[in-house]
């Protein structure tokens, strides 16, 4: 498949002093995908992030927008992209459209641009109702949606996302994956940095795992999954003498990866259950093996990044782990 | 060109509509603290400063230069305090990786700090006036000693911003503020001048610019042009000079946080 690459980053080194907050780092970013960077805090991904939208130098490597140098055509760059920081990137003291006013200016709109821009965005984010009150009156969620539309005001071709949901209730969780999700139906390419493995699963297209800044895995949640070895499915039979038959017939199949006998039956290692499941049930039929309890485990996100990083993402890196 | 004043216009009225929103901070910590000195000071030392030693009619005429050129001082010194914040709360970031001019966030604070110091200025030597000081060079001694005010800030600012840049956190930042403000007072020309300090600290304050600030706005206060030209024409070169250094470190912070 021949997609068109938004991000490339390579060879990408970022040192403070002797510590290496991204090490060697070289990945890309097609158009039109959600793409996740996924790690502990101090892992690197803002390092990352904050080098693609301009505000850091790398050390050594490169990295480019569209084609354009971060360093080099910085200015080009910072046209093509839009950023929602991870703090909550509010001034208490301006209103919501105030904040928009500032940036359309920024970003050199004409008055009438800006405010039919403005008015747009106001909408899309539901603040419309609150655009003429200073923001430190705004909830959490509400600060997140005004971040959100500040992000989109220069209408960019990619949108960086640092920690979009960091610290949310539920509720406005949801509402910045449907938003995410929109946004990406309408074609814009998403970055973003989580340290939550369910919104990496449910939203990103790709995602690289990163740690000790470096990339441990990169694929879409899928494919990190099957890698692992793929989904289990556990048979327990009524007639134990029938397993090493069963297990026999069902090694080497299409769709089985590996086939292990239990106590009580199998566990069957599949590539995708969609097309195992019916094939273990037609041989166990055939056979006339009676399936007493049948069970499937998916893996999930967490087991892809224990494997790749030998801890839960909960815990602490090991540097202050040792502190 | 006309993005650059775009930017910076959108920029500064940013801060002119922070300090219209926070009506009680800008009268109570802005205007208030300097004129406590004046009226407080100023007559509290009325006759206790002997005048022959001030040479000056009383102890607050006296005394005006040195709180004109405090207050340029203190707004100076904070001047960088909103960029520490914006540091801070990302809202730096969120401006820097916009396509501005690099240099517009920093200037829009200077026209700002510039800007309000002026005004303060101003009110200080009109409650001047209403005890009786009123200026020897009139309105044209007024608008040099808003120069001077401005040049000194310049680098007061420049300072208060590479701090703010440098610091790892605001707590950093306000106790080097406070360690610096008062020495700078006290080790300056503002409350006595030089010839009646002990000999060490006339020595330190004829190091310090504020010193010369206050030199030269002195006489345009009290005297007249004949003794305040030579005065003004000195502190505009020793102010090039400080500016010059106070932006090159300003400059020098900036572009090690920003980039």
């Amino acid at each position: 498949m021949d997609r068109t690459i938004a991000i490339n980053v390579n060879h990408l080194c970022k040192t403070y002093d002797s510590h290496k907050a991204v090490d060697d780092l070289s990945f890309s970013v097609y158009a039109g995908e959600i793409f996740g960077l996924l790690g502990p805090n101090g892992a690197g991904k803002s390092t990352t992030l904050r080098t693609l939208i301009t505000l850091l130098h790398p050390t050594s490597g490169t990295a480019t927008i569209m084609g354009h140098d971060t360093v080099r055509d910085a200015d080009t760059v910072r046209t093509l992209i839009g950023y929602v920081p991870q703090e909550r990137a509010i001034d208490r003291f301006l209103t919501g459209r105030e904040h928009l006013q500032l940036l359309g200016a920024l970003y050199h709109l004409t008055t009438d641009e800006a405010t039919k821009r403005i008015n747009e965005l106001l909408k899309l984010v539901d603040l419309e109702d609150h655009a003429d009150r200073p923001a430190k009156t705004y909830s959490g969620g509400m600060k997140r949606k005004l971040d959100i539309a500040c992000g989109l005001l220069p209408n960019p071709k990619i949108l960086f996302l640092d920690e979009p949901t960091l610290g949310l209730d539920v509720q406005s969780r949801l509402r910045i994956w449907e938003y995410v999700r929109m946004l990406k139906a309408r074609g814009m390419t998403v970055v973003m940095t989580t340290n939550y493995l369910d919104e990496a699963d449910q939203l990103c297209d790709r995602l690289a795992i990163i740690d000790g800044g470096k990339i441990k895995t990169l694929g879409s949640p899928v494919e990190l999954k099957i890698a692992l070895g793929g989904d289990i499915v556990s048979l327990t039979l009524k007639e134990l003498d029938r397993i090493p038959s069963l297990e026999t017939e069902l090694k080497g199949r299409p769709a089985i990866k590996s086939v292990r006998t239990t106590t009580k039956g199998l566990d069957i290692r599949v590539e995708s259950p969609e097309k195992a499941l019916p094939a273990i049930l037609e041989a166990a039929n055939r056979l006339g093996c009676s399936i007493e309890f049948i069970q499937y485990n998916r893996p999930r996100l967490d087991d892809v990044f224990i494997a790749h990083t030998g801890r839960a993402i909960t815990e602490s890196i090991p540097e202050t782990e040792s502190a | 060109m006309e993005h650059y004043w775009q930017e910076i216009s959108a920029l500064t009225m940013r801060w002119v509509r922070r300090l219209s929103r926070e009506k009680f901070s800008m009268l109570f910590t802005l205007v208030q603290p300097m004129l406590f000195w004046l009226i407080f000071f100023g007559n509290l030392f009325q006759r206790a400063a002997d005048t022959q030693v001030m040479q000056a009619p009383n102890y607050i005429s006296f005394l005006a230069a040195g709180v004109v050129i405090m207050t340029v001082l203190n707004n100076g010194l904070a001047g960088g305090v909103d960029l520490l914040f914006d540091k801070e709360n990302g809202f730096l970031e969120r401006l820097m990786s916009t396509p501005i001019h690099r240099t517009s966030v920093i200037l829009s604070r200077f026209i700002f700090v510039m800007a309000i110091t002026s005004m303060q200025v101003l009110v200080i030597l009109g409650v001047s006036y209403l005890f009786g000081v009123h200026p020897a060079t009139g309105i044209l001694g007024v608008a040099t000693t808003l120069l001077i005010g401005m040049m000194f800030g310049v680098g007061l600012t420049a300072i208060s911003m590479a701090m703010a840049f440098s610091v790892k956190s605001h707590g950093d930042f306000f106790s080097v503020l406070g360690f610096l403000s008062l020495p700078m007072i006290f080790l300056s020309s503002a409350l006595v001048p030089l010839t009646a300090m002990p000999g060490w600290m006339s020595f330190l304050a004829q190091f310090n610019p504020m010193t010369w600030a206050i030199d030269a706005v002195r006489p345009l206060i009290l005297s007249g042009w004949a003794e305040a030209l030579p005065h003004v024409g000195m502190v505009i070169l020793v102010m090039l000079v400080f500016d010059a250094l106070c932006l090159y470190g300003g400059a020098k912070a900036f572009r090690r946080a920003m980039g």
